[in-house]
């Protein structure tokens, strides 16, 4: 079941890339497919990882939410850039994510890696380490603001 | 316009190459080598776009997707000396 | 229309145009490593995002707005992994980030003090 709905989801790929749709194409589309799904089956551990559908809900209210906080950190950051006097206090913290799986705390770092103006350098069990580029942008994550609306976005799941 | 996005880009690039040349260490110059890619894949579009040729697209997905490993790839060898290295093992294979 | 979608897609290519500059500049003005990540997240989210969303709304509803798309998702996904990868590595590498302020060793209510590596 999973093996065909990769092999969909591949030959749906394949069809949006190509653009041109002959015979030989489409055919030469579905057996790369069906191929690949065999190869991913023995490449890839079968988990409940590897079929993100059921965290659609989530998505559609968390990254419109973390899309806006971007361009408000990016702004910042820019502010920062283009200052004469480059304003910067780097700041190292550690920051606690409170996700249950291992899916939830990747995406908590990912999207503070993706906030200009915070990198996430390490992480260890639920422990992150953080990088932020001044120090009012290591307190606003320590204040866990982020950290809760990723648990609610992984709560939808 | 997209004559100037083209122009702007190039901009960029020389900078990312400045602070690839300037260094001052690898991850630097491993930092700025990914800042080419992902201005080179901007820039391949915006060339598809200036001559009407949208399969330039095509190599920018490619691009994307190599940029990734080629940065990881240059890590490891730099962290291991060995891009064959095995953490469980701690040593070469 | 056309020249309305002409004009949008001018300011957010311009705009885009904008923020991959400062990106650029912060590359090379920031004083460390970890800071110039900072920079080029810049690039990455704001200035591709904008410039590509441009390239986007004069390609209309067609196959290349969905290879946009596709090119804009993968640098999504993509790129904060290579930024941490490489700014732990850095750190492992022992490359010191130049601080105005150390939070690392702030009490946590929960969990061990964490290594120099992010390991406990």
């Amino acid at each position: 079941m999973r093996l065909i709905g990769l092999a969909t989801f591949l030959f749906a790929f394949w069809l949006a890339l190509s653009g041109h749709y002959t015979a030989f194409l489409v055919g030469a589309g579905l057996a790369s497919a069906i191929l690949c799904a065999i190869a991913a089956r023995r490449v890839l551990p079968a988990d409940s990882e590897s079929q993100p559908l059921r965290l659609l809900v989530g998505t559609v209210t968390y990254y419109p939410w973390l899309l806006w906080e971007i361009v408000k950190s990016a702004w910042s950051v820019t502010k920062i850039i283009i200052d004469p006097r480059l304003p910067i206090s780097p700041t190292m913290t550690r920051v606690s994510a409170s996700q249950r799986t291992a899916a939830g705390i990747a995406t908590y770092g990912n999207s503070i890696t993706l906030t200009p103006g915070t990198l996430t350098v390490g992480v260890a069990g639920n422990q992150l380490l953080v990088h932020a580029l001044t120090r009012d942008g290591a307190l606003d994550l320590e204040s866990g603001r982020m950290d809760r609306r990723v648990a609610r976005f992984e709560g939808t799941a | 316009m997209f004559t100037g996005a083209a122009a702007a880009l190039l901009v960029a690039l020389a900078l990312a190459i400045l602070r690839a040349i300037k260094g001052p260490t690898v991850f630097d110059r491993a930092l700025a080598g990914n800042t080419v890619g992902s201005l080179a894949i901007l820039l391949l579009a915006v060339v598809g776009f200036l001559t009407g040729r949208p399969e330039f697209l095509d190599i920018a997905l490619t691009y994307g997707l190599l940029n990734l490993i080629g940065t990881l790839a240059v890590l490891k060898f730099f962290r291991h000396g060995d891009l064959a290295y095995d953490p469980e093992e701690g040593r070469e294979r | 229309m056309a020249l309305l979608i002409d004009i949008a897609s001018g300011a957010l290519i311009a705009g885009g145009c904008f923020f991959i500059l400062v990106g650029a500049i912060g590359l090379v003005r920031m004083p460390d490593l970890y800071t110039r990540a900072h920079g080029t997240s810049v690039i990455d989210t704001l200035g591709a995002g904008l410039l590509i969303l441009g390239l986007m709304l004069q390609a209309g509803w067609t196959l290349v707005t969905l290879k946009l798309l596709f090119v804009l998702a993968i640098s999504f996904f993509t790129l904060p992994v290579v930024a941490h990868a490489l700014a732990q590595a850095a750190l492992h590498e022992n490359v010191a980030p130049r601080l105005a302020e150390d939070r690392r060793q702030r009490a946590l209510t929960d969990g061990a003090p964490v290594g120099k590596d992010g390991e406990p």
